[in-house]
C-alpha cells in the first residue's frame, strides 16, 4: 500500500537541493574559521563545569568572559582549562570555581606540555560524548522496548512557567494521548547570553530551559511511559544566543526533539546571522551524535507573510535546512523540517492549496520527520470556529501523511491553553487520525490538477529564490530580504560580540571528536 | 413577559441571554474542576454553577481529563437581568477611511507625513499583531501603514526595552506610537504598559504623543486607565488605526 503521492518536476527537486548544498558549503568558509562564546561555555559543559558563581552567573560564562577579558579565546577554552587542570591536577569544576572567585588567573597558570595538555583534553571529551552516545543507547532501547507510537505524532505544549505544575499538565496530556511533550521557554529566553540554572518555578509564557528542568521533565515522562507503555518524548528549543549549550544539556538529559533553525533567530529574533550559522553547526552536530530529533521553524515565515504567496519561502528554508543538517551529520530521519497550515480560511479551495502545500514537503523529503504546524495567524476569540479550522488541519496531516501534528488549540490567540483545551484538541485529532487512518492510501490526486500543479509552481519559485540566494550568497540573500521580507545585516543583530575568529592554534576537542564520530570530513 | 400583537417584547431595564427564546436566559459554560471525574465531581458542578447564578442547569458533559481533572460542558438558566438604559460604553468615535482618503486627509490638514513607531515592548516576542498593522500587506487585505504615503513607520519589533522606545520617540520626533502586546501572562501586559507611560512622562514626551496600545487583551477602557489615548482589540484592521490616528492628530493641529 502506498501513501497519497503527486509527481513533482524530477529536474526541479535535483536541481533545488544541488543549490542548496552549494549556498550551505559557501557559509562554511565562514563557519570553519570562527569559534562563540556559547560554543566555547558548551565545551566547558562538557568538561564537567557547571553551576554559579557567588553573584548567580553560571560558570561557563564566568570562565569564557575570563578568556575574553584576557584575550586569549580564540585559542578555545579546551586549552586553557586542560593546562590549569593538568598544572594543579584539579578538575574543570574546581578550576572554574576558582576562576569564579578570582582565585586563579588561567593565562598565568604555568604552561604544561602541550602533549600532556591534549590527552587530558582528548580524555575528557571523550567521556562526555561517551555519556551522550550511552544516553542515546538508553532512549533508543527504552523507545524500542515500549515500541513507537502512531503517526501523525499528537504534539502539545506546556507552559505555565513552574517546572512542576508543568510536569502535572503533561501527566495529563499524556494519559488523554499526547505522544510529545514540549515545554515551552519563558518568553525572552532566546536573547539571553546564559543558561540559568537550577529547577524554575517562575517564567512568562513558558518555563525556562534548564539543566535541571530538563531532568525533572525527563524523569516524570519516562515514569509515565512505563505505567501506560508507551514512550512520550521531550522536546525543548535549540533556539537564540545559547543554542549549542541547550543542544548539549539535552545529550546529556535524553530529550528527544529540539527546536533547532538555521535562520529563524536571524529572522525572528534579530540575532546575528554569522553568530547564528557558527553555532548551528555546532549544536547540530551534537544533535546527531544524540540521535535528538530537530524541529525547524519555516512556521514562521507564515505568520508574517501570506501563506499562499510566501508558500515558496517554506520550501526554500526547508532545502536549507536540511541541506545545513545534513553538513551536520545529520541523517533524514532525524529532520524535523517544519511548514504550517496558515491560509486564510475564508479563501476558496484553500484546502486545496494546504494539500498541495502538505504534498509538496511530503514528496520533496520523503524521509524526513515532517512537522506539521497549526491555524495560528486566522485564529480569532470565536473558539467554535478555531475548533472546525483544527479538524481541517487534522485531516490534511492525516491524509497527507505528517509526521509530527503540533495540535491546534481553540483558545489560540486569547490565552495559554487551558487543561481542558489541550484535552479537546487531543480529542479532535484522536477522532480525525481514527476516523481518516488510510485514507491517502485509498485516494489519489488526479494527475495534472489543482494540487499537483500547484505543489509544482511552489517548487518552481523556491527554486528561482534558491538560484537568486546562490548566486549572491546566503548572507547577502537575507539582507536583501528575501526570506520572510525581513533584512538583517551581517554586523547587526545581538550577539555578533560573542564570534571570534580561530587562532591558529585553536583548539576544540569537542568539535574535533564530534566530527569524528559522525564521520565528517572537514576542509581545511 | 409582555406580549403584544404576538411580538415578544425585550425589556431593556431586565435584560438576559437568550437561547432558543426570548428571557430564557440560556448560558453555555465548559469549564475544569480539579477533582477526579465521579459523582462526586458531577454534584460539584451543580453546586458551582448554581453559585454563579444558574438556578436551572444541565452537565451535558462530565469527562475524565485524568490526574485529578475532571471536564464539563453545562447548560445554566439565569434569572438574572441586567438594566442596559444604565450602561454607558466608551467608543472611539471617528470615520473609519480608505488608504487613499487618508492619505489625502493627512495631506490636507496637517501637510506633512506622519511619523509612527510601533513596538511589541519587553518579555513579548510576538510581532503577529503589530506587523498586521504596520507592515506593507497589512492584514484581511487591508494594508499596513507602510504602504501608505503620509505616514513613516518605524517598527521596532518584538521584545523592545521600554526606554529604547522613549528614545526612538524622542529621536524621530514620533507623532503616533503603537505598542502590542499579545501574549501575557499573569497580567505581564499591564506592568509592560504602565512602566512605558511612566517612561514616557518622565521623558516629557507624553503631551506631544498619540500613545495607542493594541492586542487581545487590550480595551478602550483599560488603555485611558493606563494613560493612553485609546486601545484596539482583535481583528483591527489597519485603515482603522490609520483613520483614527490622522483624525485625533488633524483635530489636535487644529486645537493648536
Amino acid at each position: 500500500m502506498s501513501r497519497l503521492s503527486i509527481t513533482l518536476n524530477r529536474d526541479d527537486v535535483a536541481e533545488a537541493k544541488k543549490t542548496a548544498k552549494t549556498i550551505v558549503d559557501d557559509v562554511f568558509h565562514f563557519i570553519n574559521k570562527h569559534t562563540t562564546d556559547t560554543i566555547e561555555r558548551t565545551v566547558l559543559r562538557y568538561f564537567g563545569v557547571d553551576g554559579v558563581d557567588a553573584g548567580e552567573a553560571p560558570l561557563p560564562n564566568v570562565v569564557v568572559d575570563h578568556l575574553k577579558k584576557k584575550g586569549v579565546l580564540d585559542t578555545g577554552s579546551a586549552y586553557w582549562i586542560s593546562n590549569a587542570c593538568v598544572a594543579t591536577g584539579k578538575d574543570p569544576q574546581t578550576i572554574a570555581e576558582a576562576v569564579g572567585t578570582n582565585a586563579m588567573d588561567l593565562t598565568t597558570v604555568p604552561s604544561q606540555p602541550l602533549e600532556k595538555v591534549y590527552r587530558f583534553a582528548e580524555e575528557t571529551a571523550n567521556k562526555a560524548l561517551d555519556r551522550v552516545e550511552s544516553m542515546r543507547n538508553t532512549r533508543d532501547g527504552l523507545l524500542t522496548g515500549l515500541g513507537d507510537n502512531r503517526k501523525p505524532y499528537k504534539y502539545v505544549i506546556v507552559a505555565t512557567g513552574n517546572i512542576y505544575e508543568d510536569v502535572s499538565q503533561a501527566r495529563a496530556a499524556s494519559e488523554q494521548g499526547a505522544d510529545i511533550i514540549a515545554v515551552i521557554r519563558s518568553t525572552a529566553q532566546s536573547l539571553l547570553d546564559y543558561v540559568p540554572y537550577g529547577p524554575t518555578t517562575e517564567g512568562f509564557g513558558g518555563t525556562y530551559a534548564t539543566q535541571e528542568n530538563f531532568r525533572i521533565m525527563r524523569q516524570a515522562l519516562d515514569e509515565i511511559a512505563v505505567e501506560q507503555k508507551r514512550y512520550i518524548r521531550l522536546t525543548n528549543y535549540a533556539s537564540g544566543l545559547c543554542m549549542p549549550e541547550i543542544a548539549m544539556m539535552a545529550s546529556w538529559e535524553g530529550l528527544d526533539f529540539l527546536l533547532n533553525d538555521s535562520m529563524y533567530g536571524i529572522l525572528f529574533r534579530d540575532i546575528n546571522m554569522k553568530r547564528t550559522f557558527v553555532d548551528q553547526y555546532f549544536s547540530r552536530l551534537i544533535v546527531a551524535l544524540s540521535g535528538i530529533t530537530i524541529n525547524t521553524g519555516e512556521d514562521n515565515y507564515l505568520t508574517t507573510s501570506d501563506a499562499i504567496e510566501k508558500a515558496y519561502a517554506v520550501t526554500a528554508s526547508q532545502l536549507i535546512n536540511e541541506a545545513f543538517a545534513k553538513k551536520a551529520g545529520m541523517k533524514e530521519a532525524y529532520m524535523g523540517l517544519g511548514h504550517a497550515f496558515e491560509i486564510n480560511p475564508d479563501i476558496e479551495n484553500g484546502f486545496l492549496y494546504e494539500l498541495a502545500h502538505a504534498l509538496l514537503s511530503r514528496e520533496l523529503f520523503p524521509n524526513a520527520t515532517l512537522k506539521y504546524m497549526p491555524p495560528t495567524k486566522f485564529m480569532t476569540g470565536n473558539v467554535f470556529k478555531g475548533y472546525a479550522m483544527n479538524t481541517l488541519f487534522n485531516l490534511a496531516s492525516v491524509f497527507t501523511g505528517q509526521d509530527i501534528q503540533l495540535l491546534g488549540m481553540l483558545t489560540e490567540a486569547i490565552h495559554t491553553p487551558y487543561l481542558q483545551d489541550r484535552y479537546l484538541a487531543i480529542l479532535n485529532a484522536n477522532y480525525v487520525f481514527n476516523n481518516a487512518r488510510i485514507l491517502g492510501y485509498e485516494l489519489e490526486v488526479k494527475k495534472g490538477c489543482f494540487i499537483e500543479k500547484r505543489a509544482n509552481e511552489v517548487l518552481s519559485e523556491a527554486l528561482t529564490l534558491l538560484k537568486h540566494t546562490e548566486k549572491v550568497g546566503l548572507m547577502s540573500a537575507i539582507r536583501e530580504a528575501h526570506f520572510a521580507d525581513i533584512s538583517r545585516s551581517e554586523e547587526g543583530g545581538k550577539g555578533l560580540s560573542g564570534v571570534h575568529r580561530k587562532s591558529e592554534g585553536y583548539y576544540n576537542p569537542v568539535l574535533n571528536e564530534l566530527e569524528k564520530r559522525l564521520g565528517i570530513e572537514v576542509e581545511s | 413577559m409582555n406580549e403584544a400583537n404576538g411580538k415578544v417584547f425585550i425589556d431593556p431595564k431586565q435584560l438576559t441571554s437568550y437561547g432558543d427564546a426570548t428571557n430564557d436566559g440560556a448560558v453555555q459554560l465548559s469549564f475544569t474542576l480539579p477533582i477526579p471525574h465521579g459523582a462526586l465531581a458531577k454534584e460539584a458542578a451543580k453546586k458551582f454553577v448554581q453559585n454563579l447564578g444558574f438556578d436551572k442547569s444541565e452537565i451535558v458533559t462530565m469527562e475524565d481529563m485524568k490526574e485529578g481533572y475532571t471536564f464539563f460542558v453545562v447548560y445554566g438558566h439565569t434569572q438574572k437581568t441586567i438594566d442596559i438604559s444604565k450602561i454607558k460604553v466608551m467608543e472611539v468615535n471617528f470615520r473609519v477611511m480608505s488608504r487613499e482618503e487618508t492619505d489625502a486627509f493627512i495631506q490636507e490638514k496637517i501637510g506633512r507625513p506622519l511619523v509612527v513607531v510601533g513596538a511589541t515592548v519587553e518579555s513579548d516576542a510576538h510581532t503577529v499583531g503589530l506587523d498586521a498593522i504596520l507592515n506593507m500587506k497589512g492584514y484581511h487585505g487591508d494594508y499596513g501603514l507602510e504602504r501608505y504615503k503620509m505616514f513613516t513607520v518605524h517598527n521596532m519589533g518584538s521584545q523592545v526595552l521600554c526606554e529604547e522606545v522613549v528614545r526612538k520617540v524622542k529621536e524621530t520626533k514620533a507623532d503616533a506610537l503603537l505598542i502590542s502586546q499579545i501574549v501575557t501572562q499573569k497580567n505581564i501586559h499591564i506592568q509592560n504598559l504602565t512602566k512605558l507611560m511612566d517612561l514616557l512622562e518622565i521623558e516629557g514626551v507624553r503631551k506631544d504623543l498619540l500613545a495607542i496600545i493594541g492586542g487581545p487583551r487590550i480595551s478602550y477602557e483599560l488603555a485611558l486607565e493606563l494613560g493612553y489615548d485609546v486601545g484596539f482589540g482583535s481583528g483591527t484592521v489597519p485603515s482603522q488605526v490609520a483613520s483614527y490616528i490622522a483624525t485625533t492628530l488633524s483635530e489636535r493641529t487644529e486645537m493648536a
